[in-house]
Formats: structure tokens, sequence, C-alpha cells
């Protein structure tokens, strides 16, 4: 089960997160202070320290940064093998790791990627990054 | 200008490598520091400072010592991962120096291949970004930093094979090397994905097994019959824990720990005679050679090229098989130590580098997270 990997860690600090993409919405940070973005959520803003951060929808749009082809996977993710894991740069500058969904055999750093949301059990929503078509 | 001879490791051992059932991490442990007191004609009434880390107790050095029997005026547990004994080295320096203690014992033991769940456990919390996509740790973030030294710098699966094959060939030179049949480029290239670009041949062993390491003051050193391995330099650093959060995946921490063990330690990259060299993938090297700065960024992979890092090669490396074809108990760190000792030394019989004064040792903990360089210079 996917979901038991992270259901006891979701505390008050990320269920805006995990609640955001039940709703089809990926929710990143913004610190006023300094006026950058963060990901993953946090309470205190790793660039400056302050705490004025708020919630905002990202535009979802991105870059892949890197990725690999995964042929050995373990437990809830070894019947899905091979598949892609990515890190996308988003457009606001951050970075997150996600499922690659397109041709494996065409994807390359780079590309240009957006978001798509995928209920992968039920009641766990990913955010996944599908290649652009050119 | 070479810096002051404040310590040194005067006694190395390790326990049973490869398979060992019935043994646990406590049992591992102490077998290796019964051999490295030996080693250093010390006993264990000498020992006043205790070292160790891993995941197999909510305190292991408390376990540890009552196992031992040692009651410690200082003790350390930093944990960061693979590279954790580097650190310890420079600790023990640090607390030497302040006078703190006079003989620290640094040990590890872990039973990765007969019994993982004696040395792991689960931790989400930040986890939970990256827990639910499926990458295999760390085989797969190593992955992603390689894919990217390529896409960037034009590295190639062959250079990265290179590290493998030449390991492999110091492996045949040491009995105790868990993979001693020789294998080449093509054999790496033509094993098993894993996760691209990383073969199965570009991946560590998994084992069990432990070691020990004794540091002592340079008053202590002086009086022992072995000669003293000096511990000349030392630098630690971690830029981040998850992969994704690596701020440039083809750059490692090992530009500011190797920077300040060269500088405490007063020599240039040309005087290193042997390099010891985390070898958890054959990536974790390339990336480890350009910040430590033997070569330059995106060069690493021609610097390996040619089997230069194999016996015979003007850069001797990893000497003992590495955690490639050796042994890799999960936290590799202090199998560096233990060889370049024996290599500075002298004691390494057919895979002894001829003439090495000064070694370089560097762990590599996390997903390419922590490192720690030490600077080891024979008397
Ligand atoms: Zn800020």
């Amino acid at each position: 089960m996917i979901k038991d990997l992270v259901q006891s860690a979701i505390d008050e600090e990320s269920k805006p997160y995990w609640d955001g993409l039940k709703n089809e919405k990926l929710f990143i940070q913004y610190c006023d202070d300094c006026q950058q973005y963060i990901f993953y959520p946090r309470t205190i803003c790793p660039h400056c320290f302050s705490e004025k951060i708020r919630w905002q929808e990202s535009c979802g749009n991105g870059k892949i940064y890197s990725y690999t082809v995964v042929h050995q996977a373990f437990g809830p993710f070894k019947s899905e093998a091979p598949f892609v894991v990515g890190i996308i740069e988003l457009d606001e500058g951050v970075r997150m790791m996600s499922r690659i969904l397109g041709d494996k055999d065409q994807i390359a750093i780079d590309q240009e990627v957006s978001v798509v949301f995928q209920e992968v059990e039920n009641d766990l929503v990913l955010p996944y990054f599908q290649v652009k078509e050119l | 200008m070479k810096s002051d001879r404040i310590a040194a490791i005067v006694g190395v051992a390790e326990s049973d490598l490869g398979k060992t059932p019935g043994k646990n991490v406590l049992q591992l442990q102490a077998q290796a520091a019964k051999l490295a007191l030996e080693d250093a004609g010390l006993t264990k009434n000498d020992i006043d400072a205790v070292f160790t880390a891993g995941n197999w107790a909510w305190a292991p050095n408390l376990m540890l010592a009552e196992y031992l029997g040692i009651q410690p005026k200082y003790t350390d547990s930093t944990n960061i991962g693979g590279s954790s004994f580097e650190a310890h080295v420079g600790h023990a320096v640090a607390g030497i120096k302040a006078g703190l203690f006079e003989v620290a014992l640094i040990t590890y033991g872990s039973t990765n291949k007969t019994n993982p769940s004696n040395s792991m456990f689960k931790s989400p919390l930040t986890a939970q970004y990256e827990l639910p996509y499926g990458l295999p740790t760390p085989v797969g973030a190593y992955a992603l930093a390689a894919m990217r030294h390529m896409h960037q710098f034009g590295t190639t699966s062959e250079q990265l094979a290179e590290i493998a094959v030449a390991t492999r060939k110091w492996a045949a030179l040491n009995e105790k090397a868990y993979m001693r049949e020789p294998i080449a480029i093509e054999d790496v290239l033509n094993s098993r994905k894993i996760a691209d670009p990383l073969h199965l041949l570009d991946c560590c062993l998994v084992t069990d097994g432990g070691g020990a390491v004794i540091v002592a003051s340079s008053n202590v050193a002086s009086k022992l019959n072995k000669k003293p391995v000096w511990i000349l330099g030392h630098g630690e650093s971690h830029s981040h824990n998850t992969i994704a959060n690596m701020p440039d995946l083809t750059v490692t921490s090992a530009v500011e720990s190797g920077k300040r063990a060269f500088e405490m330690a007063g020599i240039s990259h040309d005087e290193i005679d042997v390099a010891e060299i985390y070898d958890s993938f054959t990536i974790t090297v390339l990336l480890t050679l350009e910040a430590l700065g033997f070569c330059k960024p995106g060069e690493g992979g021609a610097f390996v090229s040619g089997q230069r890092t194999a016996p015979g090669g003007d850069f001797p490396m990893n000497t003992n098989g590495g955690g490639l074809s050796y042994c890799h108990p999960g936290m590799y760190g202090i199998f560096l130590l233990i060889e370049a000792v024996r290599q500075l030394r002298g004691e390494c019989s057919s895979r002894q580098v001829e003439n090495a004064k000064l070694a370089l040792v560097h762990g590599t903990g996390g997903v390419l997270s922590s490192t720690s360089t030490v600077i080891l210079g024979g008397d």
C-alpha cells in the first residue's frame, strides 16, 4: 500500500498540501519576506527564517532536472517497473520528486512537463508530470 | 607546512565479513574492537572514548559500551551515514586536542546481508514528499545524479564502468574481498539495469561486516610498537538529506570537506599516494574526484579512463577492492580508514602501493548527502 508510506507522516504542517492534491491543486509555499518559493512545506522559511509563509497554487509547469528509469523496484512498486521517476524544476524555481508520464525512451532532461493529478489509491492523489506535446 | 601531530590511528581491524549468519551487530563490533586493540598493543582499559554509528539501536553508543564493558568519559554517535566514521576521526582529534580523552574506539557493525532489519529503521517526516514515487533508495538517487552528469558533461557508461573494473582488479589481490573474479567493461554494461544509467555492476555489494579503528593522542601513539598513522587533516560537510533537495546533482559537499582537509594537512593533491574513496556506486567516485579537486568539474570520466585507478595505474584508488567488490555492509566508511592505515604501514603485500606515505580517505553518506575527508600520513 503506497498510502501507508505517507499516511503516518501527514500532520498540521503537510495537511494543506495533501488536501490540495485531492482537489487537483498543487500547493507550494511563498515567503512574503524574502519573496522566494518553498517546497516541501515548512512553517519557517529555509531561505530567511521568516514565518511569513503562505500557500500558493503552483502553475504546475516545469522542466525535467533529472530522471531515471527504474528497472528494479521494491515494495508496492515492484510490479510497476519499469517506470520513470524524476526531479521536476517548477517554473516557480522549486524542485520536487515525481513520476514522469510519457514514452520512457523519449524522455530527456530539460523537457517541459506539466502536472497531472493521479489517484494512485483510494483517497491518495499524487502530482505526476506529463511530458508536453511538441 | 605540515599540520601538528596531535593524534594518530594506532589500531585497525575488520570483523568477519561477507555472510555472517549467527552473528549480530554487537558481536561483529566486539570482534573488530578486540582485534584492533591487539593490533595497537592496547587493552580495553586504555579506551576512554567511544564512537559508533548505526540504526541498530535507540542509542547505539549506550548499548555498545555496555556490551563491551566500557564506561567512557566521552562519546559521539554522529550519524551522517557512510561518512560517519571519517567524521568520528576528526571529532576524536578535536577531543584529544582539547584534552578530553586520550584513546578513542570507533566501531561499526551491520548484518545487512543476513538480517537487514537489524540495521534499518524508518522515519517518514520529510520523506513523505518522495516515498510515494517508488524511487529505490539509495540507488535511484545516485542514478538521478549520474543521468544529470551525463547530460551536462557527456560522461559515458563506459567511463563509469572503468571504475568498477579497476576496483575488481584490486579485489583480486585481497583475499578478504567478497567478489574477486575479473570483470571487463562489457560485463558492467551488459549487467542487469537497476536504475538508468546504473547497472548491477555499477552498484556496491550488500554484505555483513564490522570494523574498528583506534585513535590515540601523540603521547600514547609514540609509546606503541607499531608506527602511528598520523591524522593530518579533516573536513566534513553535508548539503541535503533527500535527493530532490541536492543543490546541484553533479557537485557534492566534498568541495568543502576536501578543501578543509587539504588546508589542515598543508599538502597538495599531487602529494597523495593512495586514495580510498567511498564507492557505493561508480558515480559516487566520479563526483567525489571532481569535488575534491583531483580533476575539474565534468572531467571525472576522462580522469578514470584507461584503468588509471587500477593496480599499476598512476592513481591507486580503493586498493582493498572497495564497496564495489570487497565488502559493503551499508555504512562503509570505516573500511576506507582501515585500508588506508594498512597501506601507510606497508602491510598490504601483493596490493601494496609502493612507497605510500600520504593517503586520502573520503566518506560519503546518504544520497550524496554528507561527506567527510581525512588525510593520513605515515610516520
Ligand atoms: Zn524567506
